[in-house]
């Protein structure tokens, strides 16, 4: 008796100390966002020059690139910067809590950075300022030209720290870069940091490229290429820049998605007019027939424990989607409602099936729960689809075209995110056109 | 009482007149049957005579009469020139998801090449392609431009 009362204690503890600091709920869109104050890091000056980075604002552009990660999400309100009441360096040792809380700061972001012998030390803590106390902090080292990515995956820390849910700034998007007239269209493979950063082009355009999508557990890719002109999926290692082609088949294959342990790849292999849907084992290289239907299979998607797949049909006459286990046996169909629908995406969280659906002439993102019930739509518009999602199951990226004139002009392709709360639809920069994104995994993971 | 009838009528008329004009801007607009283009504009030559394309209804991969019609001359075609091979292109409208529409291509090529087939063509000789709707003839975004777009296109390759 005495033992559960002592436990019953300790939890009260904990649930106490929980709400005595701030907390930021993500399951809602948020009207009200957390005011954060983002100090520039201190530059140590002991720190030494670096060819091509200017150290002197390196404090400033890593704290720029939190505040950005930070208002992207819609959950912070980044306080500006002229308002700030203390220098950054003696911020971090100690705030004086009262006074930032005076310009509304709830939560303080603090740090340092040094440059020596070819090393970039940071550290960086944040502030709760209503209970005036630090609620974490962090210190790691890693080579000066990372700058980009130590800000991102500061920002990662924090937003864990604060909504109590992965971050996923520390991530890239592979997706199809566009260029040239509508009827004549140029497609590469590009990939670029989440925030749009760093664009580089992994294919020089001479051939159609489409549907890049990233093994969840490394920096595979895997897409569709009509090389030679023999449409097939293909593999790269982003790395290294070698590419093979995904098995045998006598005709195009498409559709590509990796299992969620990496290990095969689940795409669709047309034969004479019918499209069905496959797997094969990178390792051992055996391919497996999931479907067999006379009609269209394809869009496979694996369910994060690999125990299912959902896909999209027309065995019923029209596009709708459907779920099976991952051998091909009891296929459901789970999509009812008015219109078609495409592109089943399954969340990385297991819970949700993100999905295209086209209605009277408008294309809609969506979610539902993985049995078809519950959906809800989170944006309209002429033409959108290929839903990807942020590697926390929280935010969706997806691609939306404009309707094009008589002759093609006033064409775009464009990518876009929005939460999976419905709030928060934001157009991602890109160099160029761009269609077909796929969300990295954390790359520090 | 009468004045009921008479609005019943009316009303009758009314509907009858939005039925009949909905019929008509839906059957046949212009160079468009039902939503499959019948015009010309687009339409490249085999030979003399003998259609390169066919086209599709939304969503559809069946062949219309016409589209029977422009296969049969080119089986015609074909046969006459028994060392031509040909590659059918399938190809969709851009109002579908990518990775359907590169299916429906496929399925549209295959439709074509399998009517060649009955009319004694060998498959050997017919190969096919999907573009989905990566590859518009029209860039346009109009029902016309799609009409035109959803279409299967024999290519001769030697």
């Amino acid at each position: 008796m005495k033992k559960i009362f002592f436990i019953f204690l300790f939890n009260v503890f904990i649930i106490n100390k929980a709400f005595a600091l701030i907390q930021i709920d993500i399951t809602r869109g948020n009207l009200d966002p957390l005011p954060i104050a983002v100090s520039p890091l201190h530059v140590d000056i002991k720190s030494e020059n670096q060819e091509n980075i200017k150290i002197k604002d390196l404090g400033a552009n890593i704290s720029k690139i939190i505040e950005d990660n930070f208002r992207g999400t819609g959950l912070f309100n980044p306080l500006k910067k002229e308002a700030f009441v203390q220098k950054p360096d003696i911020a971090h040792l100690k705030p004086r809590f009262e006074d930032w809380r005076l310009i509304k700061a709830q939560a303080l972001v603090t740090g340092k950075l040094l440059v020596k012998d070819g090393k970039l030390k940071v550290e960086f803590r944040l502030w709760d300022l209503a209970a005036a106390k630090e609620m974490t902090a962090l210190a790691f080292t890693t080579t000066p030209t990372n700058w980009r990515r130590v800000a991102h995956i500061i920002s990662d820390k924090i937003y864990e720290r604060l909504t109590g849910e992965e971050g996923y700034f520390d991530t890239r998007i592979i997706y199809v870069s566009e260029s040239g007239p509508k009827n004549q269209r140029i497609k590469k493979l590009a990939i670029m940091d989440q925030d749009g950063a760093n664009t580089k082009y992994l294919t020089l355009g001479n051939e159609l490229v489409l549907t890049p999508r990233f093994n969840p557990t490394n920096q595979m890719v895997t897409y569709m290429s009509y090389f030679r002109n023999m449409p097939r999926v293909y593999l790269l290692d982003i790395e290294t820049g070698t590419q093979e082609v995904v098995g045998n088949f006598p005709g195009m294959t498409f559709a590509p998605r990796f299992s969620p342990d990496g290990k095969k790849i689940v795409m669709s292999f047309a034969k004479d007019g019918n499209s069905d849907i496959y797997t094969m084992d990178l390792d051992t290289r055996i391919v497996e027939r999931i479907t067999e239907h006379s009609s269209i299979d394809t869009s496979p998607s694996f369910s994060p424990d690999g125990k299912f797949i959902a896909f999209n049909s027309d065995r019923s006459g029209l596009q709708q989607i459907y779920v099976m286990r991952s051998d091909g046996s009891a296929v459901k169909r789970i999509t009812f409602g008015n219109g078609i629908y495409g592109t089943p995406v399954w969340s990385p969280r297991g819970d949700l099936i993100a999905f295209t659906k086209m209605r009277k002439g408008r294309f809609y993102i969506g979610v539902m729960r993985i049995d078809g019930t519950g959906e809800r739509l989170l944006t309209e518009n002429y033409y959108q689809e290929a839903p990807s999602w942020s590697p926390n199951g929280r935010v969706l990226v997806f691609y939306r075209e404009t309707k094009s004139g008589s002759k093609g002009e006033g064409f775009t392709a464009k990518l876009w995110s929005i939460d999976i709360t419905g709030y928060n639809e934001r157009r991602l920069k890109t160099e160029t056109d761009a269609s077909d994104p796929s969300w990295s995994s954390l790359l520090s993971k | 009482m009468m004045f009921n009838k008479n609005l019943k009528n009316i009303l009758l008329v009314i509907f009858a007149t939005l039925i009949l004009s909905a019929c008509s801007t839906a059957k046949k607009s212009g160079n468009v049957d039902g939503d499959v283009y019948t015009g010309k504009e687009t339409v490249e030559y085999l030979a003399s005579g003998v259609p390169d394309r066919v086209f599709f209804a939304t969503n559809k991969s069946s062949l219309t009469t016409a589209a029977r019609e422009t296969l049969r001359k080119q089986a015609t075609y074909l046969r006459k020139n028994k060392n031509l091979n040909v590659t059918i292109e399938g190809h969709a409208d851009e109002r579908g998801t990518r990775e359907y529409n590169l299916a429906l291509g496929e399925r549209r090529a295959n439709a074509a090449r399998d009517y060649l087939m009955t009319y004694g063509i060998s498959g050997k000789r017919i190969s096919v392609i999907s573009y989905g709707k990566e590859k518009p003839v029209n860039p346009a975004s109009s029902p016309l431009a799609w009409s035109q777009n959803r279409r299967s296109v024999t290519v001769k390759v030697n």
